[in-house]
């Protein structure tokens, strides 16, 4: 494992230099107030796609007097077209997993858990020999490197396949043995997580920009990105492009600047954000990949002049229909009506008239599901349908769906 | 490591973390700076405790916001949305039940985009939910049907299901499953799981496909449920209901060959009205009575009667039992567990069946006056008991499962034939053409007729136990209960606490034996100086409680005697009462019972002169005798967790 063949990946960021152990071995030689400071100076945000400033998720479970407090690594990869954290797990796991020991420290936490997605069972076996060898060298166990009192350790934990269970409080559902289903928040889970204790759930990549930030400094970190979105960002490419896969790119690369890097031709729609996210057309190619703008956790898809958005929507929406996980009524039931409309459409006999009302349901579902799934599965259907209604509808009351 | 650690804090707990109450740490004084927190409700300042949930604070301030998922008796769910409302600053709207207030918050319960979300959500509930409203029993008595009169949703805005999706399950003798109907708000999975740990209810499958079902798909009849119908009563709309004899008791009623006896609990008497429209806690005993003979009941009798009979057939039990252990020292099973209780007795041989000595072999009242009805009564008026029909109206939907026990035919026939709710009930009595509150007062039939206090208070928690130390107190101490325990009245015993624990010391004097236990023992002077202890638990989950510190040889391995009650608060919360029930209105059902309990002349059981006439008249041996035995007793099957 420790082998692991690097791609010759090129960033300047996640992908710069950074021997292993790095971030372990500052962090313990400072207090924790001085790695928060790094972090707030940093302005890092949550990879995973929400955003939350880390700074403040890691201060609020370190102010926590509880004795038991647990570290989460968010490995759950499920939304469509993501793929870079399995980049990040299989060739620079030193970065993730000296993450998780940098927010053990911090936070004062014996126990950090790797929730690992069901489908990435494959990684696991080497995942476990790296935590070994961790384990040999005093990075991991009892009395890490020496430091009297700081013990930390990291298990891995099998998902088993179900989307919603990357949503933090339903990763803890699941953790404990239960349906992944979200929980009322809050409380939040820096104060009520897992077993009911005060629990950091960090995304796989966050952890990844910890062991930069803490070894490199906030400051450096902030040099890259835009004002409100520091950094750099690993994107996952797929779809119509020559060359499709993980690249890492400051946060406030243009949309159009993207495409170019990665050979995209006759470019009609990207969907940034994944299924959960909004597809945007060519008029907003000029639009940047950043927090403020096209947020994104990571999923590019795109779509070239042959493909038809009816589908790709209906795509999208069967995948939400399914991956619900049926507790709340706006989603469990809003979805499948959102797919019905399209199958509607597709057959020439959805009225505008329903068509807008089943908008307004979207835009229900958006504020009143529990979740952030259901809140963000109609966003792909809005803006599908606000942004190519030229090429869905004919104009005359039918539609081109077919 | 860590995994090892999980698995075991895990084992302790229940329920999943998301359905347990929300873990807010409240100051006990609430005076004190922090206690409290001053919030915006529609742009009116209203200060309340830190930790309240939105939707109380609402209420408390006389804001009404529609609930489905909420119930007062369950933990917090969220996850029907349609309470949710507007906090300002947040993006989101917020389920009101679900979120505790901590901060100084500005609420506004009934925005456009409020009101749009509500109506929505109602909306894609019906789209799901089969059936019509007029072909429903719960017509007229829907939460879905209110709420959507309410937000008037009438148009099915997204459609309608025209085919149902599940079969309807009706294998129980007492639940029917009509997942047609559910809206799955899983009030009956925090019921099943949370409120009585019994746990045979969750929900399987996601997104579209989820649904609440039972252990690999099974029929309810083939789960471990313990048929206490406690998911019925909070089932908000027809998805859940008791398994209906009506028709065929209407066809019996209508057969003029057939002799239709009914006898009737203590419990449904004193909630039967609220399905008139009259408040809880209106005793409605007499009324129905003559409702029940212009039905085309030829007899009315009270099981009160037979509630009387259990005392003393199981309060002797109880004192042989006590004479083997401390006189003969003999190895026999203590404490005794009453057995008036089916949901309670099929819960002991599902999860604790190594205690099935425990439970007293007495039957219930319902069964004991089942097998006196087609024996002594038949005898006595020359009635082929082949031609009796016996129906039981009882509070319960357990009721159901045991007059369908194969041990139940001491009579050589079905002891009672059909066990129908008071819901059932009501809904007889009004197609009738009856208006109950309205009906003239008349008294029970005899030969059985009145019963004492004792009797009745058997539908509240702790009133077994009540009615039992009321006995015993007399027997053994010779004096009266009221020089005991003023006016008869059993105070420790009363009330909703979970579990209540009782000790009655006997001291060095004791009375002469009663006649009626002559032929058993010779004098009390074996019990001088003992302390008799009594418990008593309402609910499974308490009873779980008690069970658990048995098991581990704790307080109540020492207690004497038991009260167990499967439903929160005993018969009056039982699965087959008026629905909705909260604890406010179990509460008056309670007093109800009490207090018709004091206007009686008669309050102890042995004291009910019919009870007398019984041992006198037919079974000469007296209580426990053989002929008792074979009528009054019964025994039990050890279950276990699983049904092959």
């Amino acid at each position: 494992m420790m082998n692991q063949e690097k791609k010759d990946r090129k960033g300047t960021v996640l992908f710069s230099k950074y021997a292993r152990g790095e971030a372990i071995k500052k962090a313990l030689s400072q207090t924790r107030e001085d790695i928060l400071f790094e972090l707030r100076e940093s302005k890092l945000k949550g990879r995973g796609g929400a955003g939350f400033p880390t700074a403040t998720k890691w201060t609020i479970v370190a102010a926590a007097t509880s004795k038991t407090k647990y570290v989460i690594c968010n490995a759950d990869e499920g939304e469509p077209g993501t793929f870079k954290d399995r980049v990040l797990l299989l060739e620079y796991p030193e970065l993730v997993l000296d993450g998780m020991v940098v927010a053990g420290y911090t936070i004062g936490a014996e126990n950090g858990i790797i929730y690992l997605r069901g489908e990435y069972e494959y990684m696991k076996k080497s995942l476990e020999d790296y935590l070994h060898e961790m384990r040999k060298d005093k990075l991991l166990g009892r009395e890490i490197l020496n430091k009297t009192n700081f013990n930390f350790d990291i298990t891995i934990r099998m998902g088993s396949g179900a989307y919603v269970c990357g949503e933090e409080t339903a990763l803890i559902e699941s953790l404990e043995g239960n349906r992944g289903e979200a929980r009322n928040r809050p409380p939040y889970p820096v104060s009520t997580g897992l077993l009911g204790a005060p629990t950091v759930v960090n995304n796989v990549e966050t952890l990844a920009s910890i062991s930069h930030i803490v070894t490199k400094g906030g400051l450096w970190f902030k040099k890259y990105g835009t004002d409100k979105s520091t950094g750099s960002k690993l994107f996952s490419v797929s779809g119509d492009c020559e060359k499709p896969g993980v690249y890492e790119l400051p946060w406030g690369t243009r949309i159009s600047e993207m495409l170019e890097i990665v050979g995209a031709k006759n470019t009609k729609a990207v969907q940034v954000g994944g299924a959960s996210g909004t597809c945007i057309p060519k008029s907003g190619f000029n639009r940047i990949l950043a927090y403020e703008d096209a947020a994104t956790g990571g999923s590019i898809m795109i779509f070239n002049e042959s493909r038809n958005m009816l589908h790709v929507l209906k795509n999208f929406m069967e995948f939400f229909v399914e991956e619900s996980c049926g507790q709340c009524t706006p989603c469990r039931i809003g979805n499948v009506k959102l797919l019905e409309g399209i199958e509607l459409l597709e057959q020439g006999k959805c009225t505008f008239s329903y068509l807008n009302q089943l908008k307004e349901l979207g835009k229900t579902m958006q504020i009143a599901s529990k979740c952030g799934l259901g809140q963000s599965s109609p966003n792909s259907f809005i803006s599908i349908l606000d942004n190519f209604k030229e090429e869905i509808f004919d104009g005359n009351g039918g539609t081109y769906g077919k | 490591m860590a995994t090892e650690e999980l698995m075991e804090s895990k084992n302790k707990l229940r329920a999943p973390v998301s359905q347990k109450p929300l873990k807010i740490e409240k100051p006990t004084d609430l005076t004190t700076i922090g206690g409290t927190v001053s919030v915006e409700i529609n742009e009116k300042k209203v200060v309340v405790p830190l930790g309240t949930t939105i939707l109380e604070a609402c209420k408390q301030n006389g804001i009404s916001i529609p609930t489905l998922c909420h119930h007062e008796d369950l933990c917090v769910a969220g996850v029907c949305r349609i309470c949710v409302v507007e906090i300002e600053g947040m993006r989101t709207l917020q389920a009101s039940c679900a979120f505790p207030i901590t901060s100084p918050i500005k609420i506004k319960t009934s925005t456009p985009m409020v009101r749009k979300a509500r109506r929505h959500i109602i909306d894609l509930m019906l789209s799901e939910h089969y059936g019509e409203c007029y072909s429903c029993f719960r017509n007229g008595k829907c939460e879905l049907q209110a709420l959507a009169k309410e937000y008037g949703v009438d148009n099915l805005t997204f459609g309608h299901i025209d085919k149902p999706k599940y079969e309807i399950d009706n294998s129980s003798f007492s639940v029917v499953r009509d997942m047609n109907k559910c809206v799955l708000c899983k009030r009956c999975v925090r019921t099943c799981i949370d409120l009585q740990e019994v746990g045979v209810l969750e929900a399987i499958d996601r997104g579209s496909k989820t649904h609440i079902s039972t252990f690999m798909n099974k029929p309810l009849a083939d789960v471990i449920c313990i048929n206490c119908g406690q998911c019925i009563n909070r089932c908000p709309t027809s998805a859940l209901r008791a398994n209906d004899p009506s028709d065929r008791i209407w066809a019996a009623i209508d057969d003029p060959k057939k002799h239709v006896v009914i006898q009737t609990a203590p419990s449904p008497r004193a909630a039967i009205g609220e399905e008139f429209g009259l408040p809880a806690g209106t005793s409605m005993t007499r009324e129905m009575n003559t409702a029940l003979r212009r039905i085309g009941f030829d007899k009315v009798f009270d099981t009160n009667f037979t509630a009387d009979l259990t005392i003393i057939e199981e309060g002797t039990e109880l004192i042989t039992r006590l004479y083997k252990a401390l006189v003969k020292k003999q190895d026999v099973a203590l404490p005794q567990f009453t057995s008036c209780s089916p949901g309670w007795v099929k819960f002991l041989e599902h999860y604790y069946p190594e205690y099935i000595e425990n439970l007293s072999t007495a039957k219930s009242p319902q069964q004991m006056f089942g097998a006196l009805i087609k024996t002594f009564y038949s005898e006595k008026n020359g009635i082929d008991p082949a031609d009796i029909i016996s129906v039981a109206v009882m509070p319960c939907s357990a009721k159901k499962f045991e007059c369908n026990r194969p041990e139940m035919h001491a009579s050589g026939f079905k002891d009672v034939d059909f066990g129908l709710t008071t819901r059932e009930l009501a809904r007889m009595i009004k197609e009738a053409g009856i208006n109950l509150p309205e009906m003239p007062k008349s008294d029970f039939d005899s030969p059985f007729g009145e019963a004492s206090g004792a009797g009745l208070i058997f539908g509240a928690t702790g009133g077994v136990m009540e009615a039992a130390i009321r006995s015993v107190v007399e027997f053994v101490l010779g004096k009266k209960t009221e020089d005991i325990f003023a006016n008869a009245n059993i105070i420790p015993l009363r009330g909703f606490e979970g579990i209540k624990y009782m000790e009655i010391p006997i001291g060095d004097h004791v009375g002469p034996v009663p006649a009626i236990l002559k032929h058993l023992i010779q004098d009390w002077n074996w019990l001088k100086g003992a302390t008799l202890k009594v418990a008593v638990a309402h609910g499974t989950a308490n009873a779980k409680k008690i069970m658990d510190d048995i098991k581990t040889g704790g307080k109540f391995s020492e207690c004497h005697f038991i009260e167990f009650m499967a439903c929160p608060g005993g018969c009056l919360g039982g699965g087959g009462q008026p629905i909705p029930t909260t604890p406010e209105i179990r509460q008056k059902r309670a007093q109800a019972i009490y207090s018709e309990d004091e206007s009686l002349e008669i309050r102890k059981s042995h004291d009910n002169p019919h009870v007398r006439r019984i041992y006198e008249e037919f079974l000469t041996e007296g209580p426990s005798g053989q002929l008792s035995h074979k009528l009054l007793h019964t025994h039990y099957v050890k279950r276990g967790s699983y049904i092959a």
